[in-house]
């Protein structure tokens, strides 16, 4: 027994440092993927940070940027939730040159703090392709541009067209024939609504079209930017409108993901459901041609349908870039129509962002949603993409969830969030 | 004759300096430099960009007057500690004691029991929501019911609990099993000679002899107890009635919102809870060893 174990005990300790030390050094370089290079003109390496970490928007990205030939491209693809929780790190880190980003308060909270590159030239050149509604969204605060939109897709309520037509239902254009085809549904043994709020998000896109379509756009910029309280009667008549429509909703809605209730779409178990227009993915390729659409009715007439919410997805220079000219030649190159295009083709769930872009090639869904957009005067980006991210995902999800688990308790729920936004816009 | 000192070579003293140093460095480092950190962060407001600014414990005041989650967490984080101790532990030592009984295929059992061990609880948690989904889930399709198990924030904590306690059962009765096979048979015997009943026997004279046991096992319940996360952020991120203290601070640190210094008032609490655990287990340890 007494046999000389041929490592002595502080050998082991020194491995088990070693051992445990490695991994923390390892952990300290971050996940620097390198990912495919590609091209080889006159203007250096250009780095890509992307957050489109799913198959079609991956694929899309790389086929867009082997088209640039003016510099050297690299793109380090992150898990797109990941890359969104630790934008400030990444950006006070290493970032890339180029960096994929959203529009509106999402990118001016970013410009603000100094994070961002002004691009107002490139802007001089691409502004003819863009609406004035595209620039607003890529303006900060300064009133200069920080952002090239490259695609967007619009919310909508969504229905099966062959479950419409046997059923003879029409869409409806104001709240009450919404009301009046929801009951009929349910006569019929459907769910009218589809509903899921699981992930926290989804039920902002109700409140945010109730919200425009009752007080409209300006007032919903304005309350999304903490100047308004949320104790207002406006806001609580939003509530109000939305209890009401509650029992046309699918019950047990925290419990679900919008996947789930798109299925139930797709199957037929419910009539309609508000979602953006990625809720195609859902579908099986042979019915997504049955999947249409409606903007959701008028509510005040004062506003109609003016408004809609219409997240739009583009690219940004970080502060911190090392090759600001090759990075701005390649924004240039996102915002051609023909860069969109092909974009647009991969994916069918993205509609592009230039007027220039050639909407011959969408589907009978991308076309109608195009047309949908360019109705609207005013695009909204969606709750957590128009207000502070503090705000949105520490207050408004837990109270969203909170709401529609309990409808009838508006004004302590109100009263509280505006307490609460109280502490975060000071 | 002379103190006896101890010589130490050179190859020991750079033994000693790397062992100790390493460990020292990375105790400050890892442990309580961050500690410290969150403590002083905790008065302050800042965003992890801009500049830090010190607003004394109005963090603390926003958490408890204005902010809905944290006393769900709170209750969330007691529950959980009540359910695994007066529960799940107890039923893993009756699992146990029934298991040393020699029962036919108590392999068979032992196994299944312990099976949920190996599973990470982040597993256990797509696990349950397969089982508890409303539309989808195993429970609701076997029994008819149209219950909204995740959804409804008065049960989701149950549930969720129970199926935290699935996994930490077998863990607690694989210890508990291990410490029976090592009390001494004779106790037992002789304990049934002076007439003691079966229940009398175990709880008289088999029981106290696990302390050292239930003292584990107490810490690891305490351990699992405070650091639930896994589970409940794999089924909801934590929200909608399954808030806890731990996901709460992850939100607000580490998600988007970068509220540092609220985030940071939070672990503060957290902290506080858990040296209250251990400061206890510690102060009982040393009495013990005096």
């Amino acid at each position: 027994m007494a046999q000389q174990l041929p490592i002595s005990r502080r050998h082991v300790l020194l491995g088990a440092a070693a051992a445990f030390g490695v991994p923390a050094v390892l952990t300290g370089c971050g996940s620097d993927d390198p990912g495919p290079a590609s091209g080889g003109g006159g203007l250096g390496t250009v780095t890509i940070g992307s957050n489109a970490s799913d198959e079609i928007p991956k694929k899309t990205l790389e086929t867009v940027v082997g088209g640039f030939k003016q510099a050297t491209t690299k793109i380090n693809t992150v898990d797109h939730n990941t890359f969104q929780e630790n934008i400030n790190r990444y950006l006070r880190g290493t970032p890339e040159d180029v960096f994929t980003w959203f529009a509106g308060y999402r990118m001016q909270f970013f410009a603000e703090q100094g994070l961002a590159v002004d691009i107002s030239d490139v802007w001089r050149e691409i502004g003819g392709d863009y609406t004035q509604a595209f620039k607003d969204q890529s303006t900060g605060t300064d009133g200069k541009q920080y952002f090239v939109p490259f695609t967007y897709y619009p919310w909508a309520v969504f229905y099966r067209k062959s479950l419409w037509r046997e059923k003879g239902y029409e869409p409806p254009a104001t709240l009450d024939e919404l009301t009046a085809l929801a009951r009929k549904m349910r006569a019929d043994g459907l769910i009218p609504i589809a509903f899921a709020d699981k992930d926290g998000w989804p039920a902002m896109g109700t409140f945010d079209i109730l919200n425009m379509r009752m007080n409209g756009y300006d007032f919903h910029v304005s309350l999304m930017g903490g100047k308004e309280s949320w104790t207002d009667p406006r806001v609580r008549q939003v509530f109000d409108t939305w209890r009401g429509l509650m029992e046309f909703h699918q019950p047990a809605a925290l419990g679900r993901t919008w996947q789930e209730a798109g299925q139930s779409l797709a199957q037929k178990k419910t009539g309609m459901y508000l979602l953006g227009m990625f809720v195609a993915q859902q579908f099986p390729e042979a019915d997504r041609d049955d999947l249409d659409f409606f903007t959701f009715p008028e509510i005040n007439p004062t506003y109609g349908t003016d408004s809609i919410d219409a997240p739009i997805d583009g690219y940004m220079i970080s502060a911190k870039a090392r090759n600001v000219d090759g990075a701005k030649a390649l924004l240039k190159h996102f915002a051609q129509a023909s860069s969109q295009n092909v974009a647009t083709k991969l994916d069918p769930g993205v509609l592009a962002a230039s007027s220039e872009a050639d909407t011959s090639g969408y589907s009978a869904l991308q076309k109608r949603g195009a047309e949908l957009v360019s109705k609207a005067t005013h695009i909204a980006q969606f709750l957590d993409r128009d207000t502070r991210p503090d705000f949105a995902s520490t207050v408004m999800i837990p109270s969203l969830q909170s709401f529609v688990g309990e409808p009838d308790e508006i004004d302590s729920l109100l009263a509280s969030i505006e307490k609460q936004k109280a502490n975060i816009f000071r | 004759m002379a103190v006896k000192t101890r010589r130490y070579s050179a190859r020991d003293v750079t033994i000693l300096v790397i062992g100790l140093g390493v460990a020292i460095v990375v105790n400050v480092g890892l442990v309580w430099g961050p500690t410290l950190a969150s403590v002083g962060l905790s008065g302050t407001a800042w965003n992890g960009i801009g500049p830090i600014e010190w607003v004394g414990g109005r963090n603390y005041h926003d958490l408890a007057a204005e902010y809905p989650p944290f006393w769900s967490a709170v209750r969330n984080n007691v529950l959980w500690l009540a359910f695994l101790g007066l529960v799940a532990t107890p039923f893993g030592l009756f699992c146990a004691v029934l298991l040393d009984r020699r029962l036919r295929l108590s392999r068979v059992y032992q196994s299944a029991l312990y099976m949920p061990v190996v599973l990470s609880l982040a597993v256990v948690g797509f696990i349950a929501q397969l089982v508890y989904s409303s539309d989808y889930g195993v429970l609701n399709a076997v029994t008819g019911l149209g219950v909204d198990w995740l959804g409804d924030s008065s049960i989701n904590i149950w549930v969720v609990m129970v199926a935290a306690a699935w996994r930490h059962v077998g863990y607690v009765m694989i210890i508990y099993l291990a410490g029976l096979k090592a009390v001494d048979p004779a106790l037992k015997e002789a304990a049934a000679i002076d007439g003691a009943s079966e229940r009398q026997a175990f709880f008289r004279v088999v029981f106290p002899t696990l302390r050292p046991i239930n003292v584990i096992v107490l810490v690891i319940t305490v351990i699992e107890a405070l650091r639930a996360f896994d589970i409940v952020y794999a089924i909801n991120k934590g929200r909608n009635g399954l808030e806890l203290l731990s996901v709460l601070v992850t939100e607000n640190i580490v998600g988007e919102a970068s509220r540092i210094g609220f985030g940071s008032a939070i672990a503060v609490i957290l902290l506080v809870i858990s040296l209250a655990f251990i400061v206890t287990y510690l102060s009982q340890l040393f009495r013990e060893e005096r």
